[in-house]
């Protein structure tokens, strides 16, 4: 297990009292909170190197765009990338749209496919079904878990595109990505991974994995709002156009003839970029870097073991997701007796405990497991066996006050 | 906990005016898709007074509660009184202080009323 009080003594908001309680935070899955180096890296920019990138001659400028490229090798690295094949944007919803727009638009044709899995996030859905083209869902077991012979069956000659998320924001299943990579190539697919929920929580190797893209956010992994990456594989830059257009994303404009754009990534980041975004998750990444992320992950899939463990033992609470944590991530989500979500949340926050309640953005997923809305208890690094104590214990709590 | 306050809690757990509502002549529902909340309402309007009022549905502690209080807040008066009764007197009504994310939740009622108000005669 990791060192979590040493960890703690890094997130000085973990130190705050909700209600007259010491904070208890169980919602890393929709934000996670952020170390002083993080912030440090971000006020160092704006205290002494904040200028424009990639335009000025002047000093500031040069630190600046010496900064901002060197984030973005320290977050290359840490998904196992190049330089050159690493996008940053806001955030994955960003970068999936960008994906939909500026590839899958002008690359499938029309009596192609988009295969997608029931579990995604609204925005691994949303942006395919926004281009009129066919989209077809594979479907879950009771568990939760992606049904894989549903999944051949509906990936096809048509499938041009397969998207799915790494892990789910909602039944922390681990999708078997390396697999459904080999057998999107056999049907000559491309894959797109929404892996907002991985990179924060385990090793997540773009090479080994063989996806053609992959997207994350930077709040989801320490670092801050308002910036994530999005990786483009080299041999699909060329066929992926232009999303935002305007300054910094192009070599020529002309006003009579078709602009050139920029070779390489800045193709798709029109616009001044996040600067002091992208340094704060450069300075996420090698925070997690040092703790290790094969640790991380062990330290959660421990926590989760007992938190399945735990929560299976109170009276009428009923638990939604894989019950072996090798492919469930940290994610406890459930439902508890006859209250509704909303309730439970409220409840659990006059005992100090945050956590999320509702749809999780997942509303398909919700329907298909017959479920309206659901509690989640989402772990990280800054989690020990006490808080899922606290949790159980603030449940009883719930009772006592709806009856 | 001052959001579930006795009397909120009373009128979650007994919700007044609950029930079917095959006989009403005007029906209308709302939901907060976001939350799985889900109510309908119905209403008997004779001589420009609501004489019967009637809901049902799913519904989270506050938005079942606040929809009971609003069943009361509404039944017996003439459409003039009724037609005052909006977002803010349901708020007082509830005499909690309501956090933005609930907000849908105590309003679902309202919201309800709001589409009914202008069918009854």
């Amino acid at each position: 297990m990791l060192d979590v009080k040493k960890i703690k003594a890094d997130f000085p908001i973990l130190k705050r009292k909700i209600n007259g309680r010491p904070l208890v935070y169980l919602d890393s899955a929709a934000t996670s909170q952020r170390p002083l180096s993080v912030l440090a890296a971000m006020r160092d920019f704006d205290l002494n190197h904040n200028a424009n990138v990639h335009r000025g001659l002047h000093t500031l400028s040069e630190e600046a765009s010496a900064l901002y490229e060197s984030a973005r090798g320290t977050v290359v690295n840490f998904i196992g990338a190049r330089a050159d094949e690493l996008v940053f944007v806001r955030n994955t919803t960003e970068a999936l749209n960008l994906v939909a727009r500026a590839w899958a638009f002008k690359n499938i044709k029309k009596d192609e496919e988009i295969l997608l899995t029931i579990m995604e996030h609204h925005s691994n859905i949303l942006p395919w079904m926004q281009l009129g083209l066919r989209v077809k869902f594979a479907d879950v077991t009771e568990e939760g878990i992606l049904d894989m012979e549903d999944f051949k069956k509906k990936l096809t000659k048509k499938t041009r595109l397969v998207a799915v998320g790494h892990m789910s924001n909602t039944t922390g299943t681990i999708n078997p990505i390396a697999e459904i990579v080999k057998m999107a190539k056999r049907v000559k697919a491309a894959v797109v991974v929404d892996a907002a929920q991985s990179v924060p929580h385990f090793p997540v190797d773009v090479k080994a994995l063989g996806v053609d893209f992959l997207a994350f956010s930077g709040h989801k992994m320490l670092g801050p709002m308002g910036i994530g990456g999005l990786y483009i594989k080299k041999e699909r830059q060329e066929e992926t156009g232009p999303f935002l257009t305007g300054g910094g994303m192009i070599s020529e404009v002309y006003t009579d003839k078709p602009a050139v754009w920029a070779k390489g990534v800045e193709k798709w980041e029109a616009g001044t970029p996040n600067v002091s975004g992208a340094i704060g998750l450069a300075a996420a990444a090698k925070y997690l870097q040092k703790l290790g992320m094969e640790k991380i992950r062990q330290h959660e899939r421990e926590l989760t073991d007992y938190g399945l463990k735990q929560l299976s033992r109170v009276k009428g609470l009923r638990l939604i997701g894989p019950s072996d944590s090798r492919v469930r991530g940290g994610v406890l989500t459930f439902i508890f007796d006859k209250y509704h979500a909303h309730d439970v949340a409220q409840v659990l926050d006059s005992e100090g405990v945050a956590v999320r309640s509702g749809h999780h953005c997942t509303m398909p997923l919700h329907r298909r497991l017959g479920l309206v809305s659901t509690t989640r208890a989402s772990l990280y690094i800054y989690n020990d066996k006490t808080d899922i104590d606290k949790l159980i214990a603030a449940l009883d709590k719930v009772k006592e006050v709806l009856g | 906990m001052d959001l579930y306050r006795e009397e909120i809690l009373d009128h979650y757990k007994h919700p007044r005016n609950f029930g079917d509502l095959t006989d009403f002549e005007f029906k209308d529902s709302d939901r907060n898709s976001s939350c799985g909340d889900s109510l309908e309402m119905g209403i008997k309007v004779k001589g420009g007074k609501i004489i019967d009022i009637r809901f049902t549905g799913i519904g989270c502690a506050i938005s079942l509660a606040s929809a009971s209080m609003l069943t009361e807040m509404l039944k017996g008066k003439t459409l003039v009184q009724a037609a005052k009764i909006d977002d803010a007197a349901m708020l007082k009504r509830l005499g909690i202080p309501i956090s933005l994310t609930r907000q849908k939740c105590a309003l679902l009622g309202v919201a309800i009323w709001q589409k009914l108000k202008p069918q009854l005669k």
